[in-house]
């Protein structure tokens, strides 16, 4: 790989130990898969925050990290963490996660990273251009940016993210290169798709089909950013897709070669079926909405059907802080608590230990958090539509 | 036998093999570098010290803390060989400045042998 002047510098530690290590995981990762030079990027976002998934290995190593005083270069956000950073007693999240979680989040802000723990960092103030180079590592922010922004991330581990952090670099290979944002695989998508959970269903359908490999549809009629950020998540959980293209909605669609894709259909059947399968509980203990992060327009939303009802169960919707300070500021959230729900910010219910909070079957409208919570969390999950799962939880 | 260079360093040790993928979350102690993984081929053995060899990493990607913690903690192994090393174990051995090499013909490589590596070379010898 070529290294100006400079990087050869940093390689043979004359910016420090830090620099000269976190450099070398990147030359090395660059020369794996055949990066040809280190390219600048504009924002990084790093993933491995919560203590739920990084332990004390993890923790460790960050404090290691932050003791040197090593600042990131550029604009950097992090994944959600393992509770709400504010609200954790109020919520139940249990003392020692918090006391731990909270170490973790100290020694990011040590280093220069902005604390705002989300999969959505694209709505709460990191938002890169066409064609920018980033490196993310949160899946489903990796997929919107690349697919429905046209940013240019491949899909970050936690270290590799951070490194690219302090670096302000990342080894060119992958989704940076043109080459390599073509589609393998054509999706007709024959269903009629109404709610959110329908594009999560499309999503963990195709996911499962096409592993990592570059869906292009046709046939989604029209899809708004909350739709297509959940079917990039789903996609991204039950496959390792970073990438999609949708004819007439995303920006590269038009640009990209068409020629010789695998067809795949997705009708009627393969969406009854995917909800079936998906659905393994069946009253659910706890509702938990926003995964990816909501959006305020979802926020509203929830916040419209609960006025003047009360809850049976808990609900929560996870959010970014930023999206809880409007919801605040709106009266979103006081007409959902007021139902018995919580706005939850910073965290969500894959990294958070809510099998240790007593719950068994969580209600959800997500095709990630369907796909995720039997193994992480240990739930039975009643996947359905935002509509149906506030009516199994309110009197 | 030669290798490619995943994280630098020259050393001489006694090999530890296992025939099966390796993860180290949950599958080797960070305090005491014991193999705790049930049905692991290592499973109640020590990687401290030892010139770790295996075909490939597997797991959670907090493997690479793991690997991270081993050295901190002081029973980490002096090396690590792989047929092909993945992001997950390449991540950790870069981290923690422990020397790796791949596209090593591992099969080759037996509990007990002496293995010298070398990284300025790009070499791996065995000595029986």
């Amino acid at each position: 790989m070529y290294l100006t002047k400079e990087e050869e510098k940093i390689l043979a530690g004359e910016e420090g130990e830090v620099s000269q290590r976190m450099f070398r995981l990147l030359v090395r990762l660059g020369e794996i898969y055949g990066a040809d030079k280190m390219i600048p990027v504009g924002s990084v976002q790093v993933a491995g925050v919560s203590y739920k998934s990084i332990a004390d290995p993890g923790t460790e190593f960050l404090e290691d990290i932050a003791k040197q005083g090593l600042k990131v270069k550029v604009l950097t956000f992090l994944n959600p963490a393992g509770m709400d950073l504010e609200n954790w007693g109020k919520l139940g999240f249990p003392k020692q996660f918090a006391k731990n979680q909270l170490r973790i989040m100290n020694a990011f802000k040590q280093m220069g990273i902005v604390v705002t723990a989300t999969c959505t960092p694209y709505l709460a103030g990191n938002l890169p251009r066409f064609r920018e180079h980033i490196a993310w590592s949160e899946s489903s922010a990796v997929s919107f940016a690349n697919s429905v922004i046209g940013a240019r991330t491949n899909r970050e581990g936690g270290p590799s993210a951070l490194a690219a952090a302090l670096l302000g670099r990342t080894p060119n290979y992958g989704f940076h290169l043109w080459e390599n944002r073509q589609p393998h695989y054509h999706i007709k998508v024959e269903a009629d798709l109404t709610f959110s959970s329908d594009f999560g269903a499309l999503g963990h359908y195709v996911g499962k089909m096409v592993k990592d490999k570059t869906p292009y549809f046709t046939g989604i009629k029209d899809a708004d950013t909350d739709q297509l950020k959940t079917l990039g998540a789903a996609m991204a959980a039950s496959g390792a897709v970073g990438l999609y293209h949708v004819n007439g909605l995303t920006p590269e669609a038009d640009l990209i070669k068409k020629e010789n894709l695998e067809t795949i259909t997705f009708g009627k059947k393969e969406l009854k079926e995917t909800y079936e399968k998906l659905n393994t509980g069946k009253q659910p203990d706890i509702v938990i909405l926003g995964c990816p992060h909501a959006s305020l327009r979802e926020i509203a939303a929830v916040a419209e059907k609960l006025k003047g009802k009360k809850l049976k169960k808990p609900l929560w919707v996870c959010t970014s802080r930023v999206m809880k300070e409007a919801a605040d500021r709106m009266g979103f959230t006081q007409i959902i608590e007021k139902a018995g729900g919580q706005i939850v910010a910073d965290t969500c219910m894959v990294v958070s230990p809510i099998e240790d909070m007593g719950y068994k079957t969580t209600g959800v409208n997500s095709g990630k958090a369907a796909n995720y919570l039997p193994g992480f969390c240990k739930q039975q999950v009643v996947f359905a539509d935002v509509d149906s799962l506030i009516e199994k939880v309110t009197a | 036998m030669n290798a490619r260079v995943i994280s630098p360093g020259n050393v001489k040790g006694t090999a530890l093999v296992s025939k099966e993928p390796m993860g180290f979350y949950g599958c080797v102690d960070i305090k005491t570098g014991m193999v705790i993984e049930k049905g692991s081929p290592l499973e109640g053995k020590s990687v401290k010290d030892k010139i770790l060899v295996f075909p490939c990493g597997k797991g959670s990607t907090v493997g690479s803390y793991v690997i991270y913690g081993l050295k901190k903690n002081g029973v980490a192994p002096k090396a690590i060989i792989n047929k092909e090393t993945e992001t997950i174990v390449a991540t950790g051995v870069i981290l923690a400045d422990i020397p790796c090499v791949d596209h090593v013909d591992v099969e080759k490589i037996f509990d007990g042998d002496t293995v010298v590596i070398d990284t300025e070379k790009g070499t791996v010898e065995v000595i029986k």
